[in-house]
């Protein structure tokens, strides 16, 4: 029964905190391409679950994940697979922007260099251009990428992150949050990015704001206390959910 | 000091106490009166300080009052003999009269609490300024001594001079030399011990910061991080003898075993121990400021795929780096400094080389050979220590103004 167009293929996922289960076997397949939502209240295992996708729960101890993930039909949590490739191919961007105290360029050439992506510099300075361009910022940038990517707004140092993470060129941009810390019109501008991106890549979402999962998502999952209450498209839950929790959540009766 | 003078400061104290309590019961009560007699409900400007603040400004003008009395009897001599009487007589009628005068003041209108705050203020104020004045005084001396010193022996012969045999005729038919003060061999005995120890303590130190923080675990880090830190209570003293009769010898039979023949105190023997001694420095203040690295810039590092080794390299040393320069600095003033491990074990000979295995001197050791012992204070001999402590007051001030201009100019921003 699985889908053969997903990304992701989740069966019976599990997570536990020491001997706190924070979710409680999530069955879910999210597509190729597109934008997909996790909405949920607070604590409710949609950043726990979010995280599973390219592991960054292995640095936190005591965290224990079980169940299947598959990637392209491969089990990511394979003991053979080394977490760092399967990051390399599922960026994330994080609730807090959080460039590194380096150049605007260095920012970008981090992973392009780690990878070894590139071999001449007419090459790192190319993908560092489209990276920034394609992460609309090239324009407000190119005449400082010498200077500190900390130096940028809040709104800028969120897209110098996305420009980051793309410029290794992944394949799921994983998304925890990203317009908490930003103010409105930079929000916009993330949407408008995001609503770009979704062509070429896979972008899971996770985010408090339920205009912004109706605006920028295709799909909508809705997490309650470690469960996954209801997932569908994001118009159909919006609308006309098929849960009574969904639906009192949406609503802004719960939360 | 004699038992007078320590039985007035006692009086002085009791006056000060009782003059405090005093005043503030006699403040409550007024205070309890008048608002009785409002029936409860005092306005709200009726009044101002509370009545500890009463019991304050009398204790303050006591202090000053009955201290000014106290230098006044100091200065004329009234600590013995017949003017003990009067002395405390006065010192008891002009502290009980200041509480009197100031019971009189206490009502709603007066503002006890603001003239508190002033003289708190005022007391903050001296104290900064006393601290200002002992640093500026020490220089001011160094610098006086120290033009004594030139005047006999000049700047650049000093400064600039190979020769160092700080020997003068003590009697005038003595036949001695004269003595020559070239400091460059002191100088360069203490930067050769400096980085022998910096050599020892500055990886070792590093390394450790970086396995505490981002790879033990949390129970290893419990025990290990303290463990470490007793290395620098361990006092110089048991250092020093460590040094000359445990490693000194050590190093000696090491190089006589390879056809060399070295001296037992040597620089090496004091740079390595001092290098032990400041390992806790390095690691101790590195590992804070790797820890106060945030976890988001990790996170971001490790979700582009980097491992651990490429995210601790890139991302969080270049991000604690103006801390860990911080934290070299401390551990290079420290081993600059040092007296006693360099004093035991790394000899008096100054000799200008840059060959760790012979013995050389120190400022800080030079300084302790030049002020113990007979000596005449006016001499150069004893002069030149203020001169030694001069320049290495300059060389810690420079250091201390170059770290911080590095670590301003490339602090991170996270």
């Amino acid at each position: 029964m699985t889908d053969t167009n997903a990304k992701f293929s989740c069966r019976n996922v599990k997570v536990h905190y020491g001997d706190f289960e924070a979710l409680h076997g999530i069955d879910i397949d999210i597509p190729d391409r597109g934008v997909t939502a996790f909405i949920g209240p607070s604590g409710c295992g949609k950043s726990t679950f979010l995280r599973t996708f390219n592991r960054m729960n292995d640095t936190i101890d005591g965290c224990r994940v079980s169940g299947k993930i598959l990637m392209d039909g491969n089990d990511i949590y394979n003991k053979n697979l080394d977490p760092v490739l399967l990051r390399a191919r599922v960026g994330m961007v994080f609730q807090k922007p959080n460039p590194f105290p380096k150049s605007i360029y260095d920012n970008i050439a981090f992973g392009p260099r780690i990878h070894g992506l590139t071999s001449s510099k007419a090459e790192l300075d190319a993908l560092v251009e489209k990276s920034l361009r394609r992460a609309g910022l090239w324009d407000e940038v190119k005449d400082r990428l010498k200077l500190s990517g900390t130096g940028l707004s809040g709104g800028q140092q969120q897209r110098l992150v996305i420009a980051r993470a793309i410029a290794v060129s992944p394949e799921v941009i994983l998304m925890d949050e990203p317009a908490s810390a930003l103010d409105p019109i930079a929000t916009a501008k993330l949407e408008a990015l995001i609503e770009e991106l979704k062509e070429r890549y896979c972008i899971i979402i996770v985010t408090h704001s339920m205009a912004q999962a109706a605006r920028v998502s295709d799909k909508t999952a809705f997490f309650y206390m470690g469960d996954l209450v209801e997932y569908d498209a994001t118009e159909k839950i919006f609308t006309n959910p098929s849960n009574n929790r969904t639906q009192d959540y949406i609503t802004g009766r719960t939360g | 000091m004699n038992q007078i003078t320590v039985y007035m400061l006692m009086l002085i104290c009791a006056l000060v106490v009782a003059g405090f309590v005093y005043n503030r019961s006699q403040a409550l009560t007024k205070f309890r009166q008048m608002r009785a007699e409002a029936g409860g409900k005092l306005e709200l400007s009726s009044w101002h300080s509370q009545a500890s603040y009463h019991g304050y400004f009398t204790g303050w003008l006591v202090i000053f009052v009955t201290f000014t009395v106290f230098i006044a009897g100091l200065l004329l001599g009234a600590q013995s003999g017949g003017g003990v009487i009067p002395w405390v007589a006065v010192m008891i009628i002009a502290g009980v009269g200041t509480i009197f005068l100031c019971g009189k003041k206490i009502s709603g209108g007066f503002r006890a609490r603001t003239y508190v705050e002033r003289f708190v203020h005022g007391l903050l104020i001296v104290l900064s300024i006393i601290a200002v004045l002992t640093t500026l005084g020490i220089i001011l001396s160094l610098l006086f001594e120290s033009l004594r010193f030139f005047k006999s022996v000049p700047f650049m012969d000093f400064l600039f001079g190979f020769q160092w045999s700080p020997q003068t005729a003590l009697r005038a038919d003595q036949v001695g030399q004269s003595g020559s003060f070239g400091a460059i061999p002191v100088f360069a005995g203490t930067f050769l011990i400096m980085l022998v120890a910096m050599a020892i303590a500055g990886p070792i130190g590093l390394m450790i910061a970086i396995y505490l923080t981002e790879y033990a675990s949390a129970g290893v880090r419990k025990w290990v991080k303290p463990a470490i830190e007793i290395l620098a209570g361990v006092p110089t003293v048991v250092y020093g003898f460590f040094a000359l009769l445990t490693f000194a010898p050590f190093v000696r039979g090491f190089a006589e075993s390879f056809g060399f023949s070295v001296p037992t105190q040597s620089a090496l023997a004091a740079g390595v121990v001092m290098g032990v001694m400041i390992i806790p420095f390095v690691s101790s203040l590195s590992s804070d400021v790797i820890n106060a690295v945030p976890q988001t810039l990790r996170d971001g590092a490790f979700a582009l795929g980097a491992t651990e080794s490429e995210t601790m390299k890139q991302v969080v040393f270049t991000a604690a780096l103006p801390g860990i320069i911080g934290a070299f600095m401390l551990a290079i003033s420290r081993a600059i400094g040092e007296t006693m491990i360099v004093y035991m074990a790394a000899g008096k000979a100054a000799n200008l080389t840059a060959n760790p295995f012979e013995a050389v001197t120190t400022v800080t050791v030079q300084i302790v050979a030049l002020l113990t012992g007979d000596s005449d204070f006016d001499s150069p001999k004893t002069l030149v220590a203020f001169a030694l402590g001069l320049v290495l007051f300059v060389i810690t001030l420079l250091l201390n103004v170059v770290a911080l201009t590095v670590v301003r100019r490339y602090r991170a921003k996270y």
